[in-house]
């Protein structure tokens, strides 16, 4: 690419051509182990939000003072720091959700996703794309547990967000709900996207 | 080469000034939620109180019929050569009896503290429920200790013979099952309980136990 992308490629790569989970593959942990609910699943993802979208904008503001062999030392510092910080919240406003995350918050610290954005976009573009950047990728990052969690909670439970809207009939899998669920799912759903961006890509070739 | 010395701290002023920044926010955050983050918890041990004391179908029963058990908590300490421990322990009461205990007990387990609520009979003698209140085990293994299943285990066992978790299936009365792949965790928690258990009952032998003295 001759030039940097703008905010507005930021934000939409971060969605789906570059999605976090289903094209960069990062972020895995929380991905399988918190998606077995529809509710833990939009909290992981408002924390993650929060801590991607502070730790950019600090990143992108310092980005003229940080030393190439520092940087990512100052990366963790800042990421601890805020994953620290709505830790601290959700034990105080949140409490049962912050005992059923459990230990999967703390370890937003060593979350992929975030440091590859400090890295990639934030210490070498400016704090309004390095903003969208983050929005943008922290959507993307929702999208792809919400659609895990969604299905996994669906065929789990035959609930959605705890309402049940599977007829009580339903047989509830209980192996969805639990680890293997993750993966079937997440590899089901990889392919699927897989399968649309190779068609997309062979419509270009055609194209061109 | 006078520069060379200043180096290191001149490259890292900015990680140094960074790091009092955040650590003062962080301090800060934490001054400003521990007292709430504190009240959640309180609350949260006297919710499982009555199933502590009374197992999962007495507190259904009791809060069936309507009544609460009143709870009157203490701290207990226990001195030793050099060094004392206190614990913070609750005395339930139903129907102007005691109906039991429970104290509650942390240790270190295989990633961080773990602590936990152990409710024990009005005599201190058998363990009448064990909640996890804290955690940090590994997700998936050792963080099993808070399942029912694991759980279960402990109630009716005896404060008298130490709880020995074991690997090869539990027999003896004493015995509970280890959960695989968290032996350490299963340790902890077994000896946590064990010690909670014998100085407690040592402490409130000596001194015994004052109502409302502290709530």
């Amino acid at each position: 690419m001759a030039h940097d992308p703008t905010p507005f490629e930021r934000f939409i790569q971060g969605i789906i051509p570059e999605n976090p989970v289903y094209r960069q593959l990062l972020g895995l942990c929380p991905t399988l182990a918190v998606t077995n609910n529809m509710q833990s699943a939009i909290t992981m993802a408002g924390a993650v939000t929060f801590v991607l979208l502070c730790a950019n904008i600090i990143t992108s503001l310092i980005r003229n003072l940080l030393k190439p062999h520092l940087r990512i030392v100052i990366f963790t510092l800042t990421i601890a720091t805020f994953v620290t910080l709505v830790d601290r919240f959700l034990a105080a406003y949140m409490y049962t959700m912050s005992k059923s995350l459990g230990p999967y918050i703390p370890l937003i610290i060593v979350n992929c996703i975030i440091i590859a954005r400090c890295e990639v976009c934030a210490s070498k573009q400016d704090v309004f794309t390095a903003a969208s950047d983050a929005i943008g990728q922290s959507m993307g990052f929702a999208l792809a547990l919400a659609s895990i969690a969604g299905v996994r909670e669906i065929l789990g439970t035959g609930m959605f967000f705890g309402i049940r809207v599977l007829p009580a009939a339903w047989p509830d899998w209980v192996i969805m709900a639990l680890p293997p669920g993750a993966f079937l799912t997440f590899g089901l759903l990889l392919g699927v996207v897989n399968f649309i961006e190779s068609k997309r890509a062979e419509k270009k070739i055609h194209k061109g | 080469m006078e520069q060379m010395k200043n180096n290191f701290i001149v490259q890292a002023w900015l990680v140094l000034i960074l790091a009092l920044c955040f650590g003062s926010s962080i301090a800060s955050i934490n001054l400003a939620l521990s007292p709430i983050i504190k009240t959640n918890k309180i609350n949260e041990t006297m919710e499982k109180v009555p199933e502590l004391v009374l197992g999962i179908n007495g507190a259904a029963k009791l809060a069936i019929s309507g009544k609460k058990l009143d709870i009157n908590s203490q701290m207990v300490t226990i001195e030793r050569k050099n060094s004392r421990i206190s614990y913070k322990v609750f005395q339930a009461i139903n129907e102007e009896e005691v109906s039991g205990w429970v104290v509650k007990a942390s240790g270190q387990g295989y990633a961080d503290k773990i602590e936990l609520l152990i409710g024990l009979d009005k005599t201190m003698e058998s363990i009448t429920g064990l909640f996890v209140l804290e955690q940090k085990e590994t997700p998936g293994l050792g963080s099993k200790i808070s399942q029912w299943d694991f759980r279960k285990q402990f109630v009716s066992k005896k404060t008298k013979s130490p709880i020995i978790p074991t690997k090869t299936g539990a027999s003896a009365s004493n015995e509970i099952d280890a959960i695989t792949g968290a032996t350490i965790s299963s340790r902890s928690v077994c000896s946590i309980v064990n010690v909670a258990a014998k100085n407690v009952r040592t402490a409130l032998a000596k001194t015994p136990f004052k109502i409302n003295q502290e709530k």
